[in-house]
Parts: C-alpha cells; structure tokens; sequence
C-alpha cells in the first residue's frame, strides 16, 4: 500500500475518534453543569482542558457553554474542533477513495457540510441533536469498516489510528481528572465526587460497563482507575487499546517481514500494563503513570510514522 | 426543426424508444420527477460530483442528471461502433506517422506547419516508439447526430478524455432505481469497461516488464475536478491511485513509495496533462510532476498513457485531415464524417467565415469545453463584431462550423417530455487490440435551445443505451 495511503487512513481514523470523543465531552460537560451547585460550573474549563484548548481562553474567565460550542463544534479555524475533525476526516478520506469501501466513504460523505449551516445560538438549541449526529456518524462509519473494509493493511492502519486516539483521549481525561480518583477521597463518597466520578465515566461510555464489570454498588476511585486502565475488556481503556494496536502491528510485521521501533515500544507498554496490578498505580502515583504513558503514546504515533515512511 | 430522436416524422414513438415511451406512461411525470430527487440525494452521497475550488459555493458539485435513457438501436451502434474503430486507428497511425518520416506531410495531405509548429507536437517524441506502437490509448470521440442516420464527428480527444464514469454511474443509478425497466428491455451492459482499461493498460507495458506488470492511476490530487473519475476507475481496476509525490525515478525504473518500501511500475495511466508530467522536460517551473519521469518513459522503462504528445491528433486544426488519414492510412472510405469546417488560416475560407460570422459557430483552435466560442446565431451584433475582429488579428487561431441542427433528446421536464440538445462521447481503448464497450457517455444542454453540453457550462448527462436487438 502507498505510504501516503496508510497515513492517510491513520488520521482519519484519529479524527474520526477525535470527533466523537470531543462530542462526548461537551455531553459531559452539559451534564455537570446542570447539577446544583456552583462547584460544577467551572466543569466546561476541565473539558478545555482535556481538548488541549485551554489556552484559547483567558484562565481569569468563566467559561461558558457558548464558549465551547463555538470553540470545540463550530470553529474551523480550532483544529481541535468538531468540525475541524470531521472536515479532515473527510479529505483524508476523499485523498484516498480507492482504500475506503463505498459504504465508508459514504459515511464520511453525507452531509458533509452541515456544521456550516449553524451559527452558536442555532447550535446551542440544537446540541443534542448535532452530538448525536456526531456519534451516529462516527458509529456508521466503523459499521461500515465492521463488514465491509478488506482485512488488508488498511485495515490495520485503521485500527490503530483508532485505537491510539481513543487511549490517548482516555489518558487526557485522566490527565486533567485524576485528582477526583486520587485515593485519600476515596473513603465516602460525598456529593461532589460521585458526579465527578460518574461524570468521567459518562465521558467515556463507561457507566453501564462499570456496573457489569464491578457488580454494582459504589463507586470507588479505583476502581474506576482500574477500568479505564487496566481493564482488558473495556473498549476504552488503555490496556484494550493497547492490545489492539499490538496485534494490528503484530499482522503489519507479520505481512512486511520486519519489525521497527513502534513494535518494541508497544510490546513494552503492554508488558508493563500486564504486570500492573491497580493498587501499584496508585501507589506510585496516577499522575506520574498517566503522563508517562501520554509520552509514550506520542513516541509510538511518531514510531509508526517511521517505519512505515510516512512523509 | 431539429431531428428529434424519440419519435419520426409523423410523431410516432421509434421502435428503440417504445419502452421508455412505456415506462413514462406507465410511472408518470410527477413520480419521475419525485425520483429525480432520489437520484440526486444517491449521487451526492456517493460523491459523483466535479471538484470546482475557489470560486465560493459548494466546492463539489453535482452534474444534472436527466432519468430518460438515450437510446441506440443495434443496427445504428453496429454503424457507430465500426465508425469509432476505424477513426481511432487511424488517428494513432497519425500520432506515430508525425512522430517517425511523417509520410502523411510529403505526400501532401497534411500542410507540414500545422504539425511541427503546433504547440501540441512535442519534438521530444521524435523517433521513439511506444510499445506496441500505440499512442492514444482511450479515444474519446464526440459525435452528434442530425437526423434519422446522420452521425458526424464533432471531435477528437486523443489525451485523457474524461467523463466515463458517469457512464457507467449513470447505468449503475438506473439499475438501482428502476430494476423494472431493465426486467424487459435487452439493453447492452458497460459495466466491462474497467476490465478491458484494466487489459489495455497491461498491454502495452514496456518490452521489459515482468508477466503481470503494475499498473497506477496518476492524478493531480483531490483538487483536480476530476478527481472523483480518477479515484472511480482506479478503484473498479483495483490499480493505486498515485499522485506526483507518490512516485520517483531511479536509473530510468519508476518507483512507487509503499509501507513496503519502493516498488515497481510499469505502466502509468496519467490524468495529468503533458506540461506538468516531468518538470526535468517539459515545465522547469512546475513544482508538479514527477522528475525523470520523462526520460525513464523514454529509456523504456515504463509506458505512459496517453503518450506525450498525442496531442497533436486532437487539435482542432488536425482535426479537418482526419476522413483524408483514414483513406491515406487504412484505405478505407471514413464511416463518420467531420462536420464542414472552414479554417480560417485559409485567406478564401477565412473571408467566408467573416462574411458568415452571424450564421456560424467559431472557436479557437486551441480551445476546449466550450469556453472561447461563438455561437453565431445567439450572439448580439457587438459580440459577432468584436469575435471578428479577433478572427482578423490572427486567424490561423480560428476555425468556423455551420449551426449544426443538433439531433434532441428526450428530457424530463416539470410537466411535459421535452426535447433537448444533446453529443454523445464514446470511449475506443487501443491496446494490442482495440475494445469499445456498446455506449458511452451523453451530454445534454438543459437549457431550452441551448447548443452548448459541456458541465462546465450547465450541461447535464444521461443514461445511453444500446439495444441489443
């Protein structure tokens, strides 16, 4: 396959991700606000936070839903925004037609233009409606991967432009919230953290999961580290994504006969999230362990470019 | 009147129209018109559009779609189908001639000034010889019609003409929509045309090339407003689709950048044109193109399709000698016929044409999709005059054709059938033999009267059929 290709799949597929999971955090974000009290008000700054666009407004200022409707839908100039993303995603898509099924590319495709036609006040009584367009979009283009994108090398690219923006998104939530998870807050659970934590979840489509994987019950911070860590059936969490990216990296090796940089540092970062146990994380420090692992998933983007001559 | 091709003289439905006439009557204007839209939503989604950047509005548009077939009785493409081979071998035979003794050019056919100082004549071609001899390999040839079996030939494209995959989309959407008007009707598939680009292609790879040479589609990038084309036909081949920076030369052998590593090509059906190939040859100012390539196509390290070049057969100019290179090549009598044409380079011709300008159509030599013309009979009297006076500063540039009585088809209108001007382009590939599927793309001018079909000026496209009667 052209290099150009296989980088090209690689980013759509991040932007792909990238769309929806910025989609899921202005939901959260709209969640925690209409809680009572004024403490989760200051929410909306965190999900700048967690986008990288903190910068974009001046930290002496509140932020407010119009903010990150304009800021993380509307903007195309923030190439960090919804529209941005699904923009690249498309052109990334349209660079390459002939690796993209008929159905992929149709998913990319359908009204391509929509987020044009809004402006913050048109958009802000449509919110619901424009995120879950995001979502079905997002979600009917892996349908379309699902059963119909040939298990080729394309498809590996894919997956693991995929499933590195969705660890990578699940480190930057951790990165900005892992204060709420830290454990001297774990004895009651009182107000305020139960809507961070379950907020995080929500963030993350993990609330439903969480009760499945932990029988119910209370939530407690670690546990809630443990799923989006270290857990091996959640779609989200950094051990499952990690494990994707290694077996698609495994079939590339396998197919092209050689192993580069990118397969050492994935193998490694899957030993180390085999050997750890939840409580060692937090016992070393949550914080430390995730911006550890936001380095090395940076290495490994950068890796992957490498060996397979990305320009 | 215009020769209207639904129905004859005496207002009666031709044989090869009686089931679209069936099927309208049966469906109804107002349910046709409703699926239109249908039509309309399918081709958005699935992207059939011409890329227009740059100039505000929706930079990806949708060519008109008309739903009635046009349709061709067997007996008229059996005509037709011999008309296009034999107008496409000789056209190559011209391309090689000029590029080799120029046989054509002693024996007095062809004035010798119109070859060698056309800008279409690439000096560089000289004495080469592609393989197999071949040098435009998809001819797209534009015919009109002006009556009951008058087809002539408006023009040659003998370099990479475009639009085929919207006659095979067009099919496609008609299929999918209207399996009922299929059920009944024997029209002749297309959908073969991928398949025999596909074998053309590898036929004609270089001498050297191994038993199952490697084939790309080159374009432009996204941006080009045919990109939609380029990435349709590389697809349907199962061939890459490169661009420019995708490919590199080393020691005459073209390469391709793959996760792999380089890999070898062979055989390149570029949609890029001639200035902007090889920046080593042709444009040293192009930051396009791919260096060397040139001169590994030369080595004969790879073929190019179409050759550098071919070019010369389809300028306008050449175009009058085309009947006389099939007597003079083939030793046959042409099958289609050129329309009358003045060339203005000519001092008696080119004093009809001035005398004429109101009644004519004048375009410049050079030119293409009907931008530059005059359409003598629509223009105001300032307009005729200023073109004439563009005529009198250089006329070699200038070539002048009658208003043609342009055959119509029958389009779907608001409330009523109407007829419509429309061309038909089909597409000859010539490899180590020459393949034409039985169709090809039509063009309709939507506009009422309107003689000009090109998308770029509002033309629209439909369906065509073949019968296989």
């Amino acid at each position: 396959m052209l290099s150009r290709t296989a980088e090209n799949i690689f980013w759509m597929a991040r932007y792909i991700e990238r769309a929806e999971s910025t989609a899921r955090l202005i939901q959260m974000g709209q969640r925690m606000t209409i809680l009572p009290g004024p403490i989760h008000r200051e929410e909306w700054r965190s999900v700048l936070r967690v986008t990288g666009c903190d910068g974009l407004i001046d930290g002496d200022r509140a932020v407010a839903e119009a903010d990150i409707v304009q800021l993380l839908l509307l903007d195309e100039t923030n190439p960090s925004s919804i529209r941005s993303c699904m923009l690249r995603a498309r052109a990334n898509g349209r660079a390459v037609r002939t690796a993209l099924t008929q159905d992929m590319w149709e998913a990319l495709n359908d009204d391509w233009r929509r987020l044009e036609q809004y402006d913050v006040a048109s958009a802000r009584r449509n919110l619901a409606e424009l995120i879950d367009w995001v979502k079905t979009r997002a979600s009917t283009f892996r349908g379309a991967v699902e059963t119909g994108q040939l298990r080729n090398e394309g498809h590996d690219f894919l997956r693991i432009g995929g499933a590195l923006e969705r660890a990578e998104m699940t480190l930057r939530l951790l990165d900005v919230k892992y204060y709420v998870l830290l454990p001297e807050t774990a004895v009651v659970g009182g107000g305020r953290d139960h809507y961070q934590w379950t907020s995080v979840l929500h963030a993350l489509a993990a609330a439903r999961a969480y009760h499945h994987v932990y029988g119910g019950g209370d939530y407690s911070p670690w546990r809630i580290a443990d799923l989006l860590v270290l857990n091996q059936q959640f779609p989200r969490s950094l051990s499952f994504c990690f494990g994707q990216i290694g077996w698609h990296l495994d079939r590339l090796a396998q197919a092209h006969g050689r192993r580069g940089a990118a397969h050492d540092t994935a193998s490694m970062m899957l030993a180390e999230l085999r050997d750890r146990e939840g409580g060692e994380i937090f016992e070393e420090g949550l914080h430390e362990f995730v911006q550890n692992a936001l380095v090395v998933t940076n290495r490994l983007s950068r890796e992957i470019a490498q060996t397979y001559h990305f320009n | 009147m215009a020769f209207f091709e639904m129905t004859d003289q005496s207002a009666v439905v031709r044989p090869c129209y009686a089931e679209v006439q069936r099927w309208i009557d049966e469906v109804g204007i107002e349910r046709l018109n409703a699926r239109l839209k249908e039509a309309e939503t399918i081709f958005r989604r699935i992207g059939i559009t011409f890329a227009v950047y740059g100039e505000g509005g929706d930079p990806e548009r949708l060519i008109p779609f008309d739903l009635l077939p046009r349709v061709f009785s067997g007996a008229e493409w059996r005509t037709l189908d011999r008309g296009i081979r034999q107008r496409a071998q000789a056209l190559n035979a011209f391309i090689y001639d000029v590029y080799h003794r120029g046989e054509i050019i002693r024996a007095g056919i062809v004035p010798g000034e119109l070859v060698y100082r056309n800008r279409a004549f690439l000096p560089e071609m000289i004495g080469f010889d592609p393989p197999g001899g071949v040098y435009s390999h998809i001819v797209g040839i534009d015919i009109i019609r002006t009556g009951e079996g008058g087809f002539q030939v408006l023009e040659d494209n003998c370099r990479t003409p475009s639009g085929v995959s919207y006659m095979l989309e067009n099919r496609e959407i008609m299929q999918r929509m209207f399996p009922e008007l299929f059920g009944s009707t024997r029209v002749a598939p297309v959908d073969s045309y991928p398949n025999d680009l596909l074998a053309t292609l590898k036929e004609v790879a270089p001498p050297g090339a191994r038993s199952d040479p490697t084939v790309v589609v080159l374009t432009p990038g996204p941006f080009n407003s045919a990109y939609y084309e380029h990435s349709f036909l590389a697809d349907l081949m199962g061939v890459e689709l490169v661009e420019p920076m995708d490919l590199y030369v080393d020691e005459d052998k073209v390469w391709m950048k793959t996760t792999h590593g380089p890999k070898r090509v062979d055989v390149i059906y570029r949609r890029i044109d001639d200035d902007f190939i090889d920046p080593l040859t042709f444009r040293p100012d192009s930051m396009l193109g791919v260096p060397g390539l040139f001169g590994a196509y030369r080595a004969g390290g790879v073929t190019l399709c179409s050759a550098p070049g071919a070019g010369i057969a389809d300028d306008k100019a050449i175009y009058l000698f085309v009947p006389e290179m099939i007597r003079f090549y083939l030793s046959e009598t042409p099958i289609l016929e050129n329309v009358p044409t003045w060339r203005c380079a000519l001092p008696d011709e080119c004093a009809h044409v001035l005398e004429n300008l109101d009644q004519l159509v004048a375009k410049e030599v050079h030119g293409s999709g009907g931008y530059g013309m005059l359409i003598g009979p629509k223009a105001t009297r300032a307009e005729v005059a200023a073109y004439a006076d563009r005529i009198r500063a250089d006329p070699a540039d200038f070539i002048a054709q009658p208003t043609l009585d342009l055959s119509t088809a029958p389009v779907l209108g608001q409330k009523e059938i109407v007829g419509r001007h429309v061309d038909f382009r089909p597409y000859c590939l010539v490899g180590k033999r020459m393949r034409l599927v039985p169709g090809g793309l039509t063009r309709v001018a939507l506009t009422e009267g309107s003689l000009v079909v090109n998308s770029s000026q509002g033309g629209g496209v439909k369906d065509t059929w073949v019968l296989d009667d």
